[in-house]
């Protein structure tokens, strides 16, 4: 099972005809093992890794560490759910360390981003701390190089 | 340059009785062309996993650019004996049983100049890699071939070398994980090879260069670790396919005293000793590697699979390969000889792909198609290959 889902992670959209080989598995079996992944949430979505910028679009991205209060009973969770409904925070991770939150947020300008961070995030009770880093440029991204110029170059026939 | 002088007059006879490779040929045309799938690449498609070119270079920023003792970095050599201690329960001693060398080809070329007298026969298991009988004869010595069949799985017999063996034969080559078959040889199998050995007080230069490349669960078997055969057997090895390294050029030796210090004396008059930057990266690789490895070699397996199975689809007779990173279709179904096979098939579809005949006489009928190429790639040349076979039925 691992092996389907290291396949998966790697490249969704590959054949279930091209992965039922590679397994020694049936075609069926591998749809029953891949539906049965997605219902346990296992599998949580097939999302797509977009070059934005050389679409042409200039997004921003800011990496923003949050300092909380926590609260009783339900410690950081409640806070951090407060802050991840959000549609521009794409990433929240509880840290320890100096700060407690790292949030991640795409907008589509340095205005937009410091005025969410300026009216929302930091207005949200409990929030006492905000330090905003923003990205000037990306090299790599969820184990993808983003400009990567390896390329074969082996002859194309060799003994 | 032009000239009036006969050089095949001037030439070295035995240079001259080499055929070129059978492989050449094709190279010309497939170099050419632009959207050309190949699977008749001989080397792994990945790179040289990073830590290992990153101690490389590492090196070169420390100012390791000398020469090195003619047997390598004692490192090296201390590592490539841990790694056989480990994995093989077979013990070399650093100081005198290994010899590293520029890739395994060196220390084929080295083996035969040390072992042959003129006339002296080798056994050749065929198919083979190209490089065997040529070194055999470079060394004065005379290539013999065994042909392996295809309904043993291109595994070799007792039975079907004690039909070549004669009075002369003084070395057995053998090569498993095979290159270009894809087959290996069991335990068993090489148990009654080394009694064959035995029996007739042969050398066995065992070149498993291919020998971390198994699939399926049976494990490789050093040769050396049978039962009293270490002291026969003359182990090649390196780098190139396990780790990707086939550029850096390192391969390595193991064997009696006697026979390493032979060849050592041919190494430090010819090569001296192999570069040292790339044997900092064969220590890297040796220390922090393994995992790499591993990786690469479950990314072969699932190709392996899919190749067979797509190859099979289509009606291609094929043993599964357990070994390597090829597979060695039957195609005479198809009505073409191999040689028809891969140059109609590279023109019409811009597939590459190997003849079987230039790896020994009874690999005619077969093509050898590598899998060390993207699964992307595989699927796509196997629908070109089965609108081929559509569509040229002869």
């Amino acid at each position: 099972m691992r092996e389907l889902l290291e396949l998966l992670e790697h490249d969704a959209r590959r054949p279930v005809s091209e992965i039922a080989p590679m397994l020694g598995k049936s075609e069926y079996e591998v749809e029953q093992d891949i539906r049965r992944l997605e219902k346990d949430k296992v599998i949580l979505s097939y999302n797509t890794l977009i070059n934005w910028e050389k679409f042409g679009d200039n997004t921003v991205t800011a990496i923003i560490e949050v300092n909380l209060m926590p609260q009783r009973e339900v410690g950081f969770d409640a806070i951090a759910e407060r802050i991840y409904r959000f549609d521009e925070v794409r990433t929240v991770y509880l840290m320890s360390g100096s700060f407690d939150l790292l949030v991640i947020i795409e907008g589509k300008s340095l205005q937009e981003v410091a005025n969410f961070v300026a009216t929302r995030l930091s207005t949200i009770d409990g929030v006492t701390q905000t330090r905003s880093h923003f990205m000037l440029k990306a090299y790599k991204k969820d184990g993808i190089v983003i400009n990567d110029e390896e390329r074969d170059r082996r002859l194309v026939v060799t003994p | 340059m032009k000239t009036d002088i006969d050089f095949s007059k001037r030439l070295s006879p035995a240079v001259q009785s080499i055929a070129p490779s059978g492989i050449r040929k094709f190279f010309d045309i497939a170099a050419k062309m632009e959207d050309v799938i190949s699977l008749g690449v001989g080397e792994p498609d990945f790179v040289t996993p990073w830590p290992i070119r990153e101690s490389c270079v590492y090196g070169l920023e420390q100012g390791y650019t000398s020469y090195t003792a003619n047997r390598g970095l004692p490192e090296l050599r201390e590592e490539i004996c841990k790694h056989y201690a480990e994995c093989y329960d077979t013990h070399y001693d650093a100081a005198t049983d290994v010899l590293v060398t520029v890739g395994v080809s060196e220390a084929l070329d080295l083996a035969m100049r040390a072992l042959l007298a003129p006339g002296d026969e080798v056994l050749i298991p065929e198919p083979c890699y190209v490089s065997y009988q040529a070194c055999t004869i470079l060394a004065g010595g005379v290539p013999v071939a065994v042909p392996a069949k295809i309904e043993n799985e291109f595994r070799i017999t007792p039975e079907e070398l004690e039909e070549h063996v004669t009075e002369k034969t003084k070395v057995l080559l053998i090569g498993y994980p095979n290159n270009p078959t894809g087959a290996i040889m069991t335990r068993k199998d090489l148990l009654a090879v080394a009694e064959f050995a035995k029996k007739h007080d042969l050398i066995v230069i065992s070149d498993e260069i291919y020998g971390d490349l198994t699939y399926g669960g049976e494990p490789h078997v050093a040769f050396s670790s049978l039962p009293g055969m270490q002291e026969r057997t003359l182990l090649l090895n390196g780098f190139s396919k396990a780790y990707a390294m086939t550029g850096w050029r390192i391969g390595y030796a193991l064997g009696v005293p006697a026979i390493i210090a032979a060849m050592t004396k041919i190494h430090q008059y010819t090569m001296l000793c192999a570069p040292i930057t790339a044997q900092m990266a064969a220590i890297e690789a040796l220390r922090h590697g393994e995992k790499y490895m591993k990786k690469m070699v479950a990314e072969y397996d699932r190709r392996r699979r899919l190749i067979y199975e797509g190859l099979t689809k289509m009606g291609l007779k094929c043993f599964e390969p357990k070994g390597a990173f090829y597979i060695f279709p039957d195609i005479t179904s198809t009505g073409y000889t191999d040689e028809e096979f891969a140059e109609t098939l590279l023109e019409s579809e811009h597939v590459a792909l190997v003849p079987g005949s230039a790896f020994g006489a009874c690999g005619k009928g077969h093509v050898r198609c590598s899998y060390a190429t993207s699964i992307d790639k595989i699927a796509e040349a196997l629908t070109r290959i089965e609108h081929f076979i559509k569509n040229h039925k002869k």
